[in-house]
């Protein structure tokens, strides 16, 4: 029983943080159709932010800074490496996502001299509490809450504000929308800022959690939390969230398993698996709009 | 009629500049043996050799890459799976009965106790004559069921995957890849793919070195993989100009189009999958020889990356393009601009930023801005004579026109 | 058709790129064999996963350097040059790497961290005859079956022997669960033969792997607490350890972990310092064993930001550094026993080599391996966040 409780427990906390990536990634394929491979080395550098800012100044102070640091950044990106190929073929623009992908990367191992970091305690998040006789730690409690919390006001965003229907309409069809007076680039930058700050408040829970940072952190979660956008049909927001807590469950039960399987290995494989199933199956995911093939 | 004469006269000059080509590596790497002095980079242990077998072995997988990606338009992250396939099946198939347990020590041996190499040396004897003959052909078999594996693993996840659009492809060739690696560190199949261990003790390229009384008469190392890489992508050069070839291109600029043509759709990107796959599986074999060992570990989607940035430094779509930035990225990144991982003084001053990692900070910058402002690479769609044929032309126009201006002031002054 | 020829003159034209290059590389590397200079090639990994060992390895090389720059051989002075090359951790990059280390000329290799690099990197030295000196590269098929791998450590089996009686003798322990990273053939290794010994001894082991950049370990922590594990034993490398350190000091594993080498690392010590996690591990060298050498680091780190920087920010000595500041004496002993700085020469003279160093006495046996019969085990104290030595433990097999 405790046993159970603890990989329930542990499934819902990945799967809440692979959630705050998750919403990244899907609203920026839902405007832009583009796999933003660069979203798992956001969330990589606003881990590598928080050790760095938090080690000389106090965390009320420093926290704030990271969400600030993250949102800059990749607002950075999509204005310097995507607008630019904004008439570009997809390709190209997916090329320069796994280009930026690489060059965070590159530029973490040189800042960081390629030693694993060590992420600040925020004493909140670290707090050890005790769940039906299941010692764990607050953030795994605090995420699920939060991610409920975020996706509420973010549909409220999206269906209620002018930004958001912008990004509504951007997304059915990105032409018509520059035609009737949207602006597409302060929609994009929007989308971008929303991603990053949810990315930076992820990496706060995740690394708390977690608590080695590496350049090549992000890449797996990253790619993981894409799985679970698709799962969760692209573009939508709920979709993604259930995907990810989905994805996060089934995890932790496969590592869970019986040693005498030797079948834990296979948790990142059966999250690729997974996804090539759906792709195959049910491309337009749990809850995905059906997308019509205009020539 | 003309046109086929010309075409004649043009695959004999290609066929000489392909021998040309390999009889200067062959040169080059004997150079020491007939001159009393060379300079060090010319010895057989120099890097320049190390650099050329990499170039050979990753131009070979650029070029496959570039089938995929750039002739037919299939966005396919999975080359490095493909590798890996191609690399266990050379290695798994040529550890010599000898080494086995050894290279197998923690599972007490493997499941498969022979080896290519050691069935043909019962035929044809393994010393002397014999022995190369069992060398080479061994060599070859596993080469070629190492791409026929890829192949054959290409084809059962392309029959659902195809299907998909260019992203979702992507991504699911991604997964592909990581999925086989994890099965092939899997333990419990450690008696055939030795687990999380290395396979090692198989025929590199130094075995192919003649040897006279314990010295070596005669460097064939560099040799070999660049045979191998130019035969392969001579064949898929064949590929691209034949009918195949046109269709994958009609596929690439509109696949509706392509369709209303006739083109069936399904059989062409599967050929082209297929084939792309293969000569992927034959650079892994290559590569497993450059390392000369065999470890899932390394099959990463870093090494997937690695390769489309090449490809797009050389231009998408453009065969000649992908080697030239082949060898240039090769070059620079494990060679010349090593310097930069070094902290270095001139005099008493130390020069910023060079310390470990910089290298690759310089190269991830380079690729950004060729991604950003050079959209097309080096050549673009177009391969070499006819990019320099243009840029000639262009260079004549400029010209001219610079002409006519001057000509222009001149009469109105 | 024109893509054929473009293609001969792509070769040709990159061919003839890449040797003009080498000219200026060539009058870089005859310099190395005159002006009384010994060139020792360093081949270690300074990015990549095993960065950390990596870098506090070449430090005790750097700080034997700084120590002794020089060697006198028939009556002349020759300078000690360490030339680093950084093989990423990686093995595709190794080659590579070896293969810098070569045209610079140097006599003699020192590393590396990594079996897997040591055996990807090794074929390179073995062809240009040059020897090489595995410092804290543990895996048997290092040094097995070539005449240019040698190495100061002991081997995996032995370490994992060592680590097995302790744990059978100090904890009684009857049930061991054992984590490892797929596809390392470190911390397979290790498990499989803590395996075979503990096994034989009539315990039972469950043995689990998790992927690689995994950073969830809580189901693998629960489940060994489920299984009711007398023992944890997590040869992983530093990253998955501090990571696996923290998430069961919040979970509350009671159980104690057995660690190997790689553990043996101030940024593990800094992850179980003030919890209630019991961790020992099995090593090379304790701090203490001798205390001149101890200062001396010390006073280096304290003197030197970037030592201080690659040895993670405090002076903690870890077993890497002594093992690479001993490895620097075993190279100028045999350098000394060779008589000159000729690779050839000290390739002869190195088998024949015998030293005591700051990590106990090194000789080498046939096959090239050193000849050592105790490893220490130290415990983490984690109120102080020091290591303290738990015991000397003599293993069967070497």
């Amino acid at each position: 029983m405790q046993f159970a409780v603890s990989i329930l427990l542990s499934g819902i906390s990945v799967g809440g943080q692979y959630a705050l990536i998750a919403i990244g990634y899907t609203m920026v394929y839902g405007i832009l159709r583009l796999i933003n491979f660069a979203h798992g080395d956001v969330f990589m550098v606003a881990g590598l932010l928080g050790i760095y800012l938090t080690a000389t100044m106090p965390l009320y102070i420093s926290l704030p800074l990271v969400l600030i640091g993250t949102v800059i950044l990749g607002f950075a990106i999509e204005r310097l490496a995507y607008k630019p190929l904004r008439t570009a073929p997809r390709m190209s623009v997916m090329i320069s996502a796994i280009g930026v992908s690489y060059l965070l990367q590159n530029l973490a191992t040189y800042i960081t001299g390629g030693q694993p970091m060590t992420y600040p305690n925020i004493a909140i998040l670290t707090k050890t509490v005790t769940i039906a006789g299941t010692p764990t730690k607050m953030a795994v409690l605090v995420t699920p809450i939060l991610v409920i919390i975020l996706v509420v006001a973010l549909t409220q965003l999206i269906n209620h504000t002018k930004i958001g229907m912008g990004m509504r309409a951007v997304s059915k069809d990105f032409e018509t929308a520059q035609l009737m007076g949207i602006k597409i680039n302060n929609v994009i930058s929007a989308t971008f800022i929303v991603g990053s700050a949810l990315a930076a408040i992820g990496s706060m829970l995740y690394f708390s959690c977690y608590t080695a940072v590496t350049p090549t952190i992000g890449a797996l979660p990253g790619l993981k939390a894409f799985v679970a956008a698709v799962f969760g049909g692209i573009g939508s927001i709920p979709g993604a969230v259930i995907g990810a807590f989905i994805i996060g469950i089934c995890e932790s039960i496969i590592k869970g398993l019986p040693s005498a399987w030797d079948v834990t290995v296979f948790s990142d494989a059966f999250t690729f698996a997974l996804l090539i199933i759906v792709l195959v199956f049910k491309p337009t995911g749990l809850f995905g709009e059906k997308a019509t093939d205009k020539v | 009629m003309l046109k086929q004469k010309k075409d004649n006269r043009s695959s004999y000059i290609i066929l000489a500049c392909a021998i040309g080509a390999l009889l200067l590596v062959l040169l080059l790497e004997n150079l020491n043996l007939i001159l009393p002095s060379v300079p060090a980079v010319l010895l057989p242990t120099s890097q320049l050799f190390t650099v050329l077998k990499k170039a050979a072995v990753y131009s070979l997988v650029a070029v496959s890459m570039n089938l995929l990606n750039g002739f037919t338009g299939l966005f396919s992250l999975g080359q490095a799976g493909f590798m890996l396939l191609g690399a266990y099946t050379y290695a798994i198939l040529m550890v010599p009965a000898a080494a086995k347990d050894q290279v197998y020590y923690l599972y007490g041996g493997a499941a498969l106790n022979n080896s290519l190499q050691d069935i043909l040396n019962g035929v044809f004897g393994s010393t002397g004559v014999g022995g190369t003959v069992s060398l080479i052909l061994s060599v070859l078999i596993a080469m070629i069921l190492g791409g026929l594996v890829a192949a054959l693993f290409a084809w059962l996840i392309g029959l659902p995957v195809l299907r998909l659009k260019s992203d979702y492809l992507a991504i699911a060739t991604l997964g592909f890849a990581e999925i086989l690696r994890a099965i092939f560190q899997w333990q419990k199949l450690g008696p055939i793919t030795n687990g999380a261990n290395m396979i090692k003790s198989f025929p590199t390229y130094s075995d192919f070195n003649i040897r006279a009384g314990g010295k070596v008469v005669c460097y064939l190392s560099t040799f070999v993989p660049f045979l191998v890489a130019i035969i392969c992508i001579i064949i898929m050069v064949l590929l691209v100009n034949s009918t195949y070839g046109r269709a994958f291109k009609a596929i690439r600029d509109d696949e509706v189009a392509a369709e209303a043509m006739g083109i069936n759709l399904a059989k062409h990107k599967m050929l082209s999958f297929v084939t792309s796959s293969f000569f992927a599986g034959v650079g892994g074999v290559l590569f497993a020889m450059y390392v000369a060992n065999a470890q899932a570990k390394v099959y990463t989607t870093t090494m997937t990356y690695e390769i489309l940035l090449i490809v797009v430094i050389g231009g998408i779509g453009s065969i000649s393009g992908s080697i030239i930035a082949t060898f240039a990225y090769v070059a620079c990144s494990e060679w010349w601009l090593r310097f930069l991982d070094a902290e270095t003084y001139i005099g008493s001053f130390k020069v910023p930023l060079l310390r470990n990692g910089f290298r690759m900070v310089v190269f991830s910058i380079i690729i950004m801005i060729v991604v950003l402002f050079f959209r097309k690479g080096l050549l673009g769609d177009k391969e070499l004579p006819e990019a320099i044929r243009r840029w000639k032309a262009s260079a004549k126009v400029r010209k001219e026109r610079k002409a006519q201006k001057a000509q222009k002031e001149a009469a109105t002054k | 058709m024109k893509k054929f020829l473009a293609l001969i003159l792509a070769l040709v034209m990159s061919l003839s790129l890449v040797a003009c290059g080498g000219g200026d590389a060539a009058e870089g590397g005859d310099t190395s064999t005159g002006d009384k200079v010994i060139k020792l090639g360093v081949f270690e990994p300074t990015t990549g996963d095993s960065a950390a060992g990596g870098k506090k390895e070449v430090l005790g090389m750097q700080y034997a350097n700084f120590e002794t720059p020089t060697i006198d051989l028939n009556g002349e002075t020759y300078k000690i040059e360490l030339v680093l090359a950084d093989n990423g951790s990686s093995t595709d990059k190794a080659p590579t790497a070896a293969s810098e280390l070569v045209s610079k000329g140097v006599s003699m290799v020192l590393g590396t961290y990594g079996s897997g690099c040591a055996m990807a990197g090794g074929p390179v030295f073995g062809d240009a005859g040059l020897a090489a000196m595995g410092v804290t590269c543990t895996n048997p098929n290092v040094t097995a079956g070539n005449d240019y791998y040698f190495r100061i450590c002991f081997l995996d089996n032995f370490q994992a022997d060592v680590l097995a009686s302790f744990a059978l003798d100090k904890f009684q322990a009857k049930t061991a669960y054992c984590l490892g990273e797929n596809g390392n053939e470190y911390d397979q290794g290790l498990i499989a033969f803590f395996k075979q010994v503990f096994e034989k001894a009539g315990g039972k082991v469950i043995t689990d792997s998790f992927p690689t950049n995994n950073s969830d370990f809580t189901s693998y922590l629960n489940k060994a607490k489920s299984e009711g594990a007398d023992v944890i034993f997590t040869p992983v490398s530093i990253a998955y350890a501090t990571q696996i350190m923290t998430q069961a000091a919040s979970l509350g594993i009671t159980a104690p972990f057995l660690g190997s080498d790689t553990l043996d690392d101030n940024m593990v010590l800094e992850a179980v310092k003030g919890t209630d996690v019991k961790l020992y591990v099995s090593t090379f060298y304790q701090e203490g064993g001798a205390p001149d050498f101890d200062k001396g680091v010390k006073q280096y780190l304290a003197d030197n930001s970037d030592a201080m920087a690659a040895n993670g920010g405090n002076d903690t000595i870890s077993a890497v550094t002594a093992m690479g500041y001993d490895a620097y004496y075993v190279a100028l002993e045999a350098i000394k026993a060779a008589g000159s700085g000729d690779a050839a020469a000290i390739k002869a003279a190195l088998p024949g080599v015998s030293y005591t160093g700051v990590s106990g006495a090194i000789a080498f046996d046939e096959i090239g391996d050193a000849v050592r019969d105790t490893a220490f085990i130290k415990t983490a104290n984690t109120a102080d966040g020091v290591w303290a030595l738990e015991t000397q433990q003599t293993g069967s097999a070497s």
